[in-house]
């Protein structure tokens, strides 16, 4: 599929929308009515839980906080209710703002369970509140007026609520396909990974959890202005399990998955209404709630992947055109060859009582390549996270350019020009190969959130995919950059990493078995690459087994043995001190 | 408030906080042999006090119904799930585990009924009768998706949950119960006036944990549940079965939290939606206690216990906003405490 039929079927599914109040009848248009609402509220969790991987119970209890705004400055005060919008957004978004500071720390479950109590929390306080109408809710909330025009039929609110469904789709299309975008949905992939391309995990999710609550907040003030009445009800914890189950039913990683999900939910929801009180009269009302549940238990053990990713596996491709060439993007100022660039002083890591790094002190000049040996379990990969801020020391001392980073955070080691790649291969399997080294290039960019969903910085983002291109050719994968990561083989998985820690534009790179898994002649080719990288007065630090590998290569070799430094010195030197031999050999009988 | 209103406050609050302290325990026990964070736990509690109470009125309970039900479905999805792997040699025994043994304590439940049974009778028959709803829930629901990630069997523990209020209006209907007392006694305690049934709450809770303890930690299937919740892939490799291990847990778990919804019935009347509040502030102690230790949920389930009802003095309306927010600076702290546990990566 080209870009061309793409923007077709857009047309025509936007004509199809404009078209079909003048066809349906009125209830029809209601059901349409609620299910746009549902999706902008669906969309919201799409991001935050399909893209950011952060499952939330609690979106309901942010449509809840900005009808209720909304109902307060209309019904409540008399004021317009676009001064309720306002109110609406700014109260949603500063309370998400707030608890996203606070709880977006947490790991996995625990967030997806803090999100369970401020929901509930919330939901309980719209019930309990003196002047919010407690258990009996709002009446007599106006209508949105545009103008002169009071949008008082379903048909007349159809297009403003349609027009804010398309236009937030079309933005967050845009933003997924930015540098913010990126990031977010990188975010899967863990902090290490995240931090260690220069983004702060922490800015991303909270940026991430704003905007769900953001679209939160208009689903919420449509919905207040829709049915001119708001109680707590339709903001309690059953209403947060729904909104999750429109997300992940349409495809939890897809934006249009969250109109999708809100379709088949809305309508699933009717069609059950109509037809539980044939099976069971009087206590349909509950068994809607099992018949939903059920189903959606039966959907989490048996498609995961919800509909629109399994629709979009029978699309042709989309045939995208290579980056064009483009201005470069700028260039880090390189230390003088020679000088020293990274020193690591007396550093120590314990884990409970192992200590897996030991008072190791060494030296990176600048423009060199260190390699880093000892047996399996030396503590090797513990000194890189370590320098690259994965982990923190103990005690010691890690001074880069001249500067301390022992105590910096992750994502400002990588930004102060330190790239890595990991041992375990952390790659985006489900993002193309550009978009994988796209993420290198996030500290070198600048465009925001709002430049990213508008396209406005279209020049940066050309300068940024043409970087990307040039560093997959740069490391022989850039015949096929819209292949999907997760397709290559392992050992050219290991050289995307490198193309990805290259597109940042390091100082010290450093890389963690960059051979392993590969072949004899693709490992050739890689000593070459990282041969031509010094001469270009990149430093390199690696961790290697391979031991012709590391020996033809290097200049220097730093052997760490149980946690502590053995010895430091030439590959021919290290190659017959005894010490060595004895660690990798055992001893001399 | 005065040092009366105080003490008052404290003991109601350590009775309800033994309530919680039983449900919070077999949240743990589930979560950590079987890795589901299992909401539903406050829902058996509640079906328990509904069980008894339709016990009381010499009827038959709703549980009946539902305890048929998900047993036909286990069975039929077991039976299934080996005659697809080939493994015919097993249905026998599938049938027996999931269809007859509950349909026995049925049989057992409907039989001792025409004879007018007294009240420590009862009970033990509401119990009887809760024990396998939880572990047909765990063949049902969680068995197939047994290696999903902590967050997805949390969803769809949420999920299930729903269900279940569903089915509790279904099978209970929507009257509000209250079970009579279990004892009038009362005693004075330096010069507070302590209820026998709040002594017979901290006795029992007292009695069902240190049970559990002893059976962790001197008998041998209590001892294969510890090994699962360390390592489930070790314990496989030493023949224990994870699957089985669940279904204990579900069994162990299950009884206390039908111990804590025969407490609490005399005290609180329970409809069959009661069950949500109950098991999160259960839950809020298990995770003040960080999943994982038993004394530390009891301990965390006690705190949610007092804060409940001296926050219920200042504001009874804000009582339950109160509680769940004191849950957000707990996570905090909890999850600043395990900053070395690995992340999972989703995909």
């Amino acid at each position: 599929m080209t870009l061309q039929q793409i923007r077709l079927v857009i047309a025509a599914a936007i004509a199809c929308l404009v078209a079909a109040p003048f066809v349906l009848n009125p209830f029809s248009i209601t059901l349409l009515n609620y299910i746009g609402i549902y999706s902008l509220a669906a969309i919201g969790l799409a991001l935050l839980t399909g893209v950011g991987g952060i499952v939330s119970f609690g979106q309901a209890a942010f449509v809840g906080v900005a009808a209720y705004s909304t109902a307060w400055v209309t019904a409540l005060n008399g004021y317009s209710p676009w001064l309720g919008l306002v109110l609406a957004v700014v109260l949603t978004c500063s309370i998400a703002a707030i608890l996203g500071f606070v709880t977006l720390r947490l790991g996995g479950h625990f967030l997806s369970l803090s999100t369970v109590a401020w929901g509930l929390a919330i939901a309980f306080l719209f019930g309990n509140i003196n002047g919010l109408g407690q258990h009996n809710g709002i009446s007599g909330i106006p209508p949105i007026s545009i103008g002169p025009i009071a949008l008082v039929e379903s048909k007349q609110i159809y297009f403003l609520i349609w027009a804010i469904v398309v236009a937030v789709l079309l933005l967050c299309y845009n933003l997924l396909d930015s540098r913010i975008g990126r990031a977010m949905r990188a975010l899967r992939g863990g902090n290490t990974l995240v931090e260690s391309l220069g983004i702060s995990a922490f800015q991303i999710k909270l940026v991430t959890f704003v905007i769900a609550a953001f679209l939160g907040a208009l689903s919420g003030w449509l919905y207040a202005h829709l049915g001119r009445f708001v109680s707590p009800g339709p903001f309690e914890a059953g209403m947060g399990i729904e909104y999750l189950m429109m997300a992940m039913v349409g495809g939890a990683g897809s934006v249009l998955g969250g109109v999708v999900g809100a379709a088949i939910v809305t309508l699933l929801k009717n069609t059950v209404q109509d037809y539980l009180p044939l099976i069971a009269k009087g206590a349909s009302g509950q068994l809607e709630i099992v018949a939903f549940s059920a189903l959606f238990i039966l959907f989490l053990q048996r498609a995961r992947q919800g509909i629109v990713p399994f629709l979009a596996g029978f699309l042709p491709d989309l045939k995208q055109s290579r980056p064009e060439v483009a201005e470069p993007l700028p260039l880090r100022d390189k230390p003088e060859p020679g000088t020293l660039l990274l020193k690591v002083r007396e550093a120590q890591r314990r884990f409970g009582g192992l200590v897996a790094v030991n008072n190791v002190s060494f030296e990176v000049k600048s423009g060199e390549i260190l390699g880093l040996i000892g047996p399996n379990g030396a503590g090797k990969t513990t000194m890189f996270n370590l320098l690259t801020g994965a982990l923190r020391t103990n005690s010691g001392e890690i001074a880069f350019a001249g500067r301390s980073i022992t105590r910096d955070q992750q994502f400002h080691i990588a930004r102060a020009g330190i790239s890595r790649t990991f041992q375990h291969v952390k790659l985006r399997p489900r993002m193309t190969l550009l978009d994988n080294v796209l993420l290198g290039t996030y500290s070198r960019t600048r465009t925001g959130l709002f430049a990213g969903a508008l396209r406005l910085n279209q020049a940066e983002e050309a300068s940024a995919r043409y970087e990307a291109l040039m560093q997959l050719e740069r490391v022989g994968l850039g015949d096929k950059p819209f292949e999907l990561a997760g397709n290559l083989p392992l050992g050219n998985q290991r050289v995307l990493e490198i193309a990805r820690a290259l597109a940042a534009d390091p100082t010290l790179l450093v890389l963690d078995e960059p051979a392993a898994g590969l072949r004899r002649q693709e490992k050739l080719k890689l000593a070459e690459l990282l041969r031509s990288l010094r001469a270009e007065h990149l430093t390199i630090l690696l961790v290697e087994h391979d031991m012709e590998f590391v020996m033809s290569l290097v200049d220097r070799i730093v052997v760490l043995d149980f946690g502590s430094k053995l010895c430091e010195g030439e590959p021919a030197a290290i190659r017959s001190d005894a010490r060595v031999q004895e660690a990798y050999l055992g001893g001399v009988a | 408030m005065t040092a009366d209103i105080a003490a008052i406050l404290a003991i109601d609050g350590i009775a309800t906080g033994a309530v919680y302290a039983l449900v919070a325990i077999g949240t743990v026990l589930i979560f950590t042999v079987t890795r589901v964070i299992f909401i539903p736990f406050g829902d058996i509690a509640a079906f328990t006090a509904l069980t008894l109470a339709a016990l009381d009125a010499k009827q038959l309970p709703g549980t009946v119904g539902l305890v048929v039900v998900l047993a036909c479905m286990a069975t039929i999805m077991d039976v299934v799930s080996l005659a697809r792997a080939g493994e015919l040699r097993s249905v026998p025994k599938a049938v027996l585990g999931y269809l007859v043994l509950p349909l026995i304590v049925v049989g057992i439940v409907w039989l001792t009924m025409r004879f007018n049974p007294p009240m420590p009778v009862r009970i033990v028959l509401a119990l009887l009768l809760i024990m396998p709803i939880s572990p047909l829930l765990d063949r049902i629901v969680f068995r197939p998706i047994a290696d999903a990630s902590v967050l997805l069997l949390l969803t769809v523990s949420v999920a299930l949950h729903f269900a279940l209020v569903g089915l509790g209006l279904l099978f209970f209907g929507p009257e509000g119960v209250r079970t009579e007392p279990l004892t009038s006694m009362a005693i004075e305690i330096a010069g507070v006036h302590v209820s026998g049934q709040t002594v017979l709450i901290l006795t029992a809770a007292l009695v069902f944990s240190g049970l559990l303890f002893a059976f962790f930690d001197f008998t041998l299937i209590g001892k294969a549940l510890r090994a699962t919740a360390l390592n489930r892939t070790g314990a496989r490799l030493m023949g224990i079965r994870p699957a089985r291990a669940g279904t204990i847990a579900y069994l162990l778990g299950s009884l206390m939290a039908g111990v804590s919804g025969v407490l609490i019935a005399p005290v609180n009347t329970i409809f069959y939606d009661s069950g949500f509040l109950l098991g999160l502030k259960a839950f809020v102690g298990a995770i003040i206690g960080g999943m994982t230790s038993y004394p530390g949920a009891a301990l965390g389930a006690f705190g949610v216990g007092l804060l409940e009802s001296f926050a219920s003095f200042q504001s009874s309306t804000l009582k339950d906003v109160i509680v769940f927010s004191l849950l957000i600076p707990v996570l905090l702290w909890r999850s600043l405490a395990s900053q070395h546990s690995e992340e999972e990566v989703e995909e």
